[in-house]
This record gives structure tokens, sequence and C-alpha cells, in this order.
């Protein structure tokens, strides 16, 4: 599903004196549908930048990332939209959302742009809250008034309302209790068990072993740590 | 899929001075294109070269037609244009007063677009009226009433609501958030969110606010001095901007 090779990234900083900062490069590997991998290595090493190349939001400088077959370094930029809306998910740390949207509008806005209809996405969003804990009265306000822990609840939450080939998740357990930390933990599993290619950042190393069939260590490919 | 619009080397000079130069793109049914940079950078000349208030000196913009395929708009006598704008397109001004009649009723602003078209049902283009008000978050009771004594921001969801009733497929939109409150910028795009969706609607969204196309355009160019300088998905070129003007453009938002 996943399909990467040479993947280099180099940011260059026009007002700082024209800096560049090389991050990756020659990243290759591959990832099976309904195999989970996280990415490791040292804080800076990469991990993050990997990802958001993976989701098409940062751009490579150079190598080759196929996903479903689509090459996302050089693709049009309606191919990497198609993409996102029907296969690959993305579960960010921090939730961006328009302001004064109800929750359960915010959780089923993939599904609905993935072609569900809204009753069923509806329906599906609120199935996800709940086994997410997140209480119903708090379903029709924005998740921007929620705590960090909800707020990331409600991200995972929208993140696993349309059911992707594909997923990148970064961080999904971080700052959840042991009772929610389970829930999102089995959202992962049946998603691996449906099939989905699953690549994340856990630092949580329960949730690592208990998830991953193997690890890829960024450090190895970074070039500030060489 | 076909492209809904596509603009091919246009230029626009102004005398000595340049508006816009090599201006190429194309839009998607059902994309949103978010144009930004700085005032002064051909944001507006190009708008307007593009939906036909301003005749560009070089280059072509077509319009994929229902009725007659692929047209340059600019071939198009001045009768096909105007046909063109009120079945096709729509536009969104900045100030609503530029985009309303003022002393013309709520519904006889929604009503008008639709007797442009040929609607001559009294009561029919008035229900459509009430329907498009309640869309657009306007009470039924303020239908009679004149858009000057509106607010600004209800004045703003009355012209989305007279530029939609004809059910376009090209919305061109200047600034549509710009002058209102936040609270009610907010407001107003998750509805013109929900109606794109809804309706499938591509738009060309002018604006100088880089938060409003995050929300809202799938794709952005980057606008400076009248040439595009960068353009992509709209999160590629906010987070990973490439061009020296948009890492400026970019670093230089506010973080609240």
């Amino acid at each position: 599903m996943f399909d990467i090779a040479n993947l280099s990234k180099t940011f260059t900083l026009h007002h700082n004196q024209n800096t560049e900062i090389k991050v990756l490069s020659d990243v290759s590997f591959f990832v099976e549908s309904g195999e989970c991998v996280a990415l490791v290595g040292l804080s800076g090493s990469g991990k993050s930048t990997l990802m958001r190349m993976l989701y098409g939001n940062y751009l490579a400088t150079c190598g080759k990332i196929k996903i479903d077959n689509v090459n996302i370094v050089n693709a049009d930029p309606q191919l990497i939209t198609e993409l996102r809306r029907t296969s690959l998910g993305y579960v960010s740390q921090f939730l961006r959302v328009l302001p004064r949207v109800a929750t359960l509008r915010i959780v089923a806005e993939p599904a609905v742009r993935a072609g569900v209809e809204l009753v069923e996405a509806e329906a599906r969003a609120a199935d996800l809250l709940a086994r997410l804990n997140i209480p119903e009265k708090l379903w029709k306000l924005s998740p921007l008034t929620f705590s960090g822990g909800e707020q990331q609840r409600v991200n995972i939450a929208r993140g696993f309302v349309y059911q992707y080939p594909a997923l990148l998740l970064d961080e999904p357990t971080a700052s959840l209790d042991a009772e929610n930390r389970e829930s999102v933990l089995k959202l992962i599993e049946e998603a691996k068990a449906r099939g989905a290619a699953i690549i994340g950042i856990f630092h949580d190393e329960f949730a690592r072993k208990r998830l991953c069939n193997r690890e890829i260590n960024t450090s190895t490919f970074s070039l500030k740590t060489k | 899929m076909n492209c809904l619009f596509e603009v091919a080397g246009m230029s626009k000079q102004y005398g000595k001075q340049l508006g816009c130069e090599n201006i190429s793109f194309s839009l998607y049914p059902g994309e949103v294109l978010g144009i930004v940079g700085e005032s002064g950078s051909g944001k507006s000349t190009v708008l307007n070269c593009l939906s036909g208030q301003l005749e560009p000196d070089e280059g072509e913009v077509y319009f994929d037609s229902p009725t007659k395929g692929k047209v340059d708009i600019w071939t198009l006598t001045e009768a096909e244009q105007r046909h063109l704008a009120r079945t096709e397109w729509a536009f969104v001004h900045q100030n609503p007063r530029d985009g309303l009649r003022m002393g013309v009723s709520a519904g006889g602003n929604i009503g008008e677009r639709l007797m442009n078209v040929g609607h001559r049902h009294y009561g029919k283009i008035r229900q459509t009226a009430i329907d498009w008000m309640g869309r657009v978050e306007l009470s039924e009771d303020r239908l009679d009433d004149r858009p000057s004594v509106f607010s600004g921001g209800m004045q703003q969801r009355l012209q989305i609501a007279r530029s939609l009733v004809t059910e376009p497929r090209l919305i061109f939109m200047d600034e549509p958030t710009g002058g209102l409150d936040v609270s009610v910028q907010a407001r107003l795009l998750d509805l013109l969110r929900q109606l794109v969706q809804e309706l499938g609607l591509s738009v060309i969204l002018v604006t100088h606010d880089l938060a409003v196309v995050r929300m809202l355009a799938d794709r952005m160019v980057v606008m400076q001095n009248g040439h595009i300088v960068e353009s992509g998905l709209s999160d590629q070129v906010l987070d990973d901007p490439q061009h020296p003007y948009t890492q400026l453009l970019v670093s230089s938002i506010l973080q609240v």
C-alpha cells in the first residue's frame, strides 16, 4: 500500500540567510495492507516530517511516495485531494477545525466527503464518540471548548469515521488515560484486522508492542544525527 | 474529469502599470481555489478578468459551458457573456452593497436573480426566496425588509442567497468575510463550506486571510507583483511554503 523509495527532504529558509536544513535522505521502505509500522527515532530525527510528506502536507525534495498506486511526489494536487478523500486517513496530534461547529458534524465530515450519506455518517460519528467516552451532551458543542484529551479523541474519531485503506497516526495515544487508550488501541486493531496499512508514531511503548509488526528508525535516514 | 475553468497565459496592463502577467491555472468541478496575496498583488485584476468584468490584454479564459462545451469567454458576445454570468456564475462581493439592491426587499433581491433567468410565477419565486432565507439562516420574518436595515453579516448572507438561488456552477468570491466580526466570520465560513459541499460548487476565492484559505480552499495560488509565485494544496503551501514571499507571508501570521 505504501511504497517509499529514495525519499529526501531539505528545508530552505529564505529569510534566515538561506539556511538549508537537511532532515531526511534516502528513505526507502514498504508497508503492506494489514500491517502496522511504527516510526521511531530521536526527537528531531524527522518522524513527523516523514509523516507529513506521506500525507502530501510537506513537499518531498526528491524520491517516490506511492500510495494506492499514486505517486504523490509529482501528482496533481487534485489527485492528492482525491486520495485523501477516499484512501488516505491522517490523525494529527492537534485538532484544527472551524470554530463554532458541532462535534458530531466535525467527526462525520470526512465520511460525508468520502460519499457516505449524512445520516449514516452521523450515526457512525455518534458510535465512535460513544466508544471514545465523549459524553453525549457535548456532541452539539464545538470541540474547541474541550480539554486536550477530549480534543485528541475527537481527532481520532474523525480519522476512523471512514474506513480508509491507508492510515497515518501521529501519537494517537499520547495524553490519554488507561481506559481511553484501550478504546483507541481497539480501534487501531480493528482497522488493522480489516486490512488497513498503518504507519504511526507511538511514543507509548506498550501501544507500539501491542500494535506494530515492525519499526522503522528515522535516525538511520537522518542527516542531522549522522 | 473535464476542467470547469482554465486560464492560460493571461496578462493585463493598466497603461504602463502591470495588473497581472502570464496567469495560468485550472479549476475542476467541486473544487475551491484560493488566490492570496497582499493588496496591489493583482488578485482583484485576475478575478475581474476571469469573471468577465475586465478584458485581459493577452491569454485565454476557458469555461466548460453545458451547451457549447469549452469556450473562451472573451470570444463570446456581450449577450452570451451576460447569459453565462446569470445562469452559470455568481459573484459574491466583499461589500454586500455591491452585490445587493439596497432599495429592494430581501425577498425581492433573491427573486430578481430568478426572474432574470426566466422565472415568472410569483408564488413559486416567493417560496424559493423563503427557502433560501432559511438556508442562509435569515429569519423568514425579514423577507419584506430592505437589506439597508440588516447588519453587515446578515447582508452578506443575503448576498450569498441571492448569488446561489439560480444554482450556478461557479462562484467568484472577493474577500467574502472581509469587514465582518470574527464571530460572524466563523459562522459564515461554516455556511459557505456546507453549501459548497452540498451543491458541489466550484469556487474561486480571493482573500488576504490565510486562515480563510486553510478552512475553505482545496488549492491555493500565491500572487506577488502581478505574478503567481507559488501554487499547490492549501495545507501544503501553508505548512511547507517554498517561495521566499510565501515563507514571509506565512511567518507573519499572528498566533492567537
